[in-house]
This record gives structure tokens, sequence and C-alpha cells, in this order.
């Protein structure tokens, strides 16, 4: 049996998490290339990118609770990647529907974001997150100093506006969404003084 | 009635059925050997189902000339990409779900302002009506269209044979409801069952549409089998599936997605790309099988279709009565 040393799992840890991370990715522009999202390809790769932003977003907010709960701190060098990927979903759900489901025509996408809440909604996370992913380096923590924690607490409200923005465009079935908003209210709630673990 | 073929479709691009029977292969080979196995959540798969229940021709077929020049949606789109939420929500759903569905023995009950209430077999309606084959274009309320060449006839036909009285204002049209066989209603998404209602004179309209099959063949399951109504000036939720009964009233029915939200979905529902849905606009469509690249098409006042059926609508606000 292979044996592995804590300080190999620990290197290997990152790429391999990282590679991982773009398994969606890759099925999703294999499965475009090979004409196989199903009759609505648009609409599949709206949804799967945007899934899988939220998806990114909800395992990066758990990281804290998690080393709360189990002591474990190992996943905390994890967090900045998967934060980033879940802006990289959120960057690719934005161009499926500026490009692909839009063709670019910035009069109908403006009249969306207007007229359309859940667009709207939708496209604020998204600013929300953009200075978050631009500030996500070294430099910029050290810059920053007690500013980049306050700044990057905006991904509560992010995450928040992307489940609303889930929930709003539903038709009749509420289900799936209101389970992620069930999940991210306990990762939030996991925060506050009502939960207290240990240290 | 000669529906005019639009501009923006060119027969050139009409898949014949032997590439596009290929391509499926292709992927279902491509599924086969594992790739993209593992992630549920990936609509990998779904592509290459629904090709081996193909069975059960219509015959005689009437050909007609609806939608002559139109391009079809594939066969393989139509029966895998469908809004039925008795079997679930999912697009998928239907196709993966609808195969419990028991469509012999089917009877329709025919009830309310009428002389001659009764009921009537599946049977009868296949052999006592002549099929016609009609392409209408389908729109739906979310914005996706479809070419869909029906098997059926005039629902006037067979509204006449009950008799309805002068007091008929308006049809009520009611799907199965038997959570066993649709699992989709053992929970609440919607009012079960459903309920899809018109005017008398819509009803009576020639365009309306009993629709008892698909490509020449009958109704896949996860197209409302065994008879369902189709309605293409209106938006695809008017055109109920799997109808067990039929009533005739004074007063208009309360129809399901009007009830539960009366704010997005009116009774009439006419495709008018001049009156948004309150969550998106209604301007623009999406047509299945397209590809990725193909940008989406004007929608249509009517759904195309107001040459024949505007006069139904003389001096109505539309933009209230949506």
């Amino acid at each position: 049996m292979l044996q592995f040393s804590r300080s190999t799992i620990k290197r290997a840890i990152k790429p391999v998490v990282f590679v991982l991370s773009l398994v969606p990715f890759s099925l999703l522009v294999y499965a475009a290339v090979t004409d196989s999202l199903g009759a609505n390809p648009v609409e599949a790769l709206t949804h799967q990118t945007g899934l899988w932003g939220l998806y990114f977003l909800l395992i990066t907010l758990s990281i804290t609770p998690l080393k709360k709960i189990t002591g474990m701190t190992w996943p905390v060098s994890l967090r900045r990647m998967l934060g980033l990927f879940a802006f990289f979903y959120a960057c690719l759900h934005l161009t499926v529907y500026f490009w692909l489901d839009q063709s670019l025509l910035w009069q109908d996408i403006i009249e969306d974001i207007v007229k359309r809440p859940y667009i709207t909604l939708g496209l604020s996370a998204w600013l929300l997150l953009l200075p978050l992913a631009l500030t996500s380096n070294q430099f910029s923590m050290r810059l920053l100093k007690k500013n980049w924690k306050r700044l990057h607490r905006l991904v509560y409200i992010a995450a928040l506006l992307v489940v609303v923005h889930f929930i709003w465009l539903v038709k009749a079935d509420y289900t799936e969404p209101l389970m992620y908003l069930g999940i991210l209210l306990f990762l939030l709630l996991t925060r506050t003084r009502i939960f207290k673990w240990s240290t | 009635m000669l529906i005019k073929k639009p501009a923006d479709i060119k027969s050139s691009e009409i898949t014949d059925y032997a590439d596009f029977k290929q391509r499926r292969y292709f992927i279902k080979q491509a599924a086969l050997l594992g790739i993209g196995a593992g992630l549920g959540s990936l609509p990998l798969q779904s592509a290459a189902k629904n090709t081996d229940s193909r069975s059960r021709p219509l015959k005689p077929l009437l050909k007609t000339s609806y939608g002559q020049g139109l391009k079809q949606t594939s066969y393989d789109d139509i029966t895998s990409y469908n809004n039925f939420y008795e079997f679930g929500t999912g697009k998928s759903d239907p196709a993966d779900a609808a195969h419990n569905l028991k469509t012999r023995p089917w009877n329709i009950v025919v009830e309310g302002e009428c002389e001659a209430p009764g009921e009537i077999g599946i049977e009868e309606i296949l052999s006592g009506f002549v099929q016609e084959e009609r392409i209408y274009r389908l729109r739906c309320v979310e914005a996706w269209a479809m070419v869909v060449p029906w098997v059926g006839f005039s629902l006037g036909d067979l509204l006449k044979r009950f008799k309805p009285t002068s007091r008929a204002k308006y049809v009520m049209f009611e799907t199965l409801f038997d959570p066993d066989q649709m699992p989709g209603q053992l929970r609440n998404t919607l009012d079960w069952p459903y309920t899809e209602g018109l005017r008398m004179d819509e009803a009576m309209h020639p365009l309306a549409l009993l629709s008892t099959g698909l490509y020449g063949e009958e109704l896949p399951n996860q197209n409302g089998a065994p008879v369902r109504l189709v309605i293409p000036w209106k938006y695809g939720f008017k055109s109920i599936k799997s109808i067990v009964k039929i009533r005739f009233t004074e007063t208009m029915p309360k129809t399901t997605w009007w009830q539960m939200q009366p704010k997005e979905y009116g009774f009439y529902a006419n495709v008018n790309p001049q009156v948004d849905h309150p969550r998106w606009s209604q301007k623009k469509h999406r047509n299945i099988g397209e590809g990725i690249f193909s940008g989406k098409h004007e929608t249509l006042m009517f759904n195309g279709y107001a040459d024949e059926v505007a006069g139904l609508y003389k001096g109505m606000d539309l933009s209230k009565y949506f």
C-alpha cells in the first residue's frame, strides 16, 4: 500500500484541488464541443456555470466553520483558491449570458438588467465579488491592512444576493434554491455568537 | 389556410434524419466510454436518450399545408426537453419518468353545459376522426420555441359531438391526477389536477388542435399522451397534456398557472412580444436545436398566427387581458 507523509499530502493538496476545480469546466467545454448539452445548450451552460459558482462560494464559506468545528486548519490554505474559482465560474456565467444568451446586444442587456430584478441582483453579486478577486493577493493585504478583512466581508452579501437571484428566477419549484439558502444561512450563523465551539 | 414560411428559417439548415441519428450514436458511444461520468448534475447523458421508444405510427395520416417550409425541431429534442410538472420540474424529468403512465384504456369525460354529455375513449378518438399532420410553431412562456409536426384534428370537431348549449361560454380541460403514475404530483409544486381553459370561440377555431401524435406516430408519454391540446398562438402552458376531462362552463374556468401567479400568467396567455412576463422579456425567443451560437429570434404577434386569430380579440386591451 502506498503511504504518503503528512508533508507530501500538504504539498500535493493544492494542485490536486486546483485540477479538481477545473473538472466541471472541462466537462462543460467537452459537452459543448460534442453537442451533448441537451436540447437547449445555452440554458444548460447558463445553469451549470451559475450552479458551480454558487457551489464554490458555499465551499469557500464553509472553511471557517470547518476550522471552528473540527479544528482542522489545513483547508484554510485552500480558501483563496476556492474563492477565486467561485469568481471564475461567476465570470463564465456572466460571459455565457452576455455572449451566448444575449449575443452581445447591449440594448437588450441593459433593458434586462434594469427591468429584471433577478438579473440586477446577479450582476450586483458579481460586482461585489470583483474587488475581492482583485485584492486576493499578498500585496493588497499588506496595503489595505485592517480594511482588507472588512472589504472581504462583502462576500457574505454577495452570497446572499446569489441565492436570492436563484430563488427569484424559479417558476414553481423552490426546493433547490431554498436548500442553498438554508446551507448559506447555517454557514453565516456559525460566524455569529450563537455558535461558540472553541478557541 | 396557408402559413407563410418565415424568412429567418432556411431549408438548407434542416438536419436530415440520418445525420441526426449518427450524431446521437456518437454521443451515446462517448457516454458509454464513461466520459463525463461522476458529475450527476451535468446534463451530459440526456441527449442520448429517447430514441428507442418510437412506435405505433398513426394511419391513415392526412398531410396538410399547415406550416409547410418551417424547419422542424428534431424528434429527439421534442421528446427530451419538456415541461410536464406531473413528472417533475426538470426539463428531462418527463422523458425519464413518464414511462409509467398507462395510456390504455383512456377515457375523456365530457360534461357541463352540453346536450350530450358522456365519455369518449382513445380508440374512438383515433379512429373516429381523420388524423391530420399539422406543423405548428410552439412558443413557451420561458422564451424558447420549437416547430412540431403534430398529428391530430380540430378540437371543435370533437366538442361539437357533445352539443354544447348556448350557455357554454368557456371550455375547461383537466389532466389526469394519479400520483402513482405521475410522481411529480406527490409534491405540491402546482395545484393538481392541472387545469386549462379556452373561450368557446377560441376552442372552436380551426387552428386549435386536439393532438394524438407527432412525427407521424402516437404521442410519446412525455409529450402528453395519449391526447393533448395544441393552441399554437398561445404560450405552451395552455396546451394541456394527458386530458381526462372536458367541461363546458358559463364562467371563466380557474386555470392552474393563472390562479397561482395571476400577475405573471393570464387566462388568455396569447403570445405577445409587446407584453413582457414580469420576470423576463417576451420580445425574443431561442429556437431549440439551433446550437450554441445561433442567437435569438424576434417573437411574432400571436406566434405568427395573427392573420388567423387576431379577429378573436378585436377591441380587447391585450396588455390587460394577457
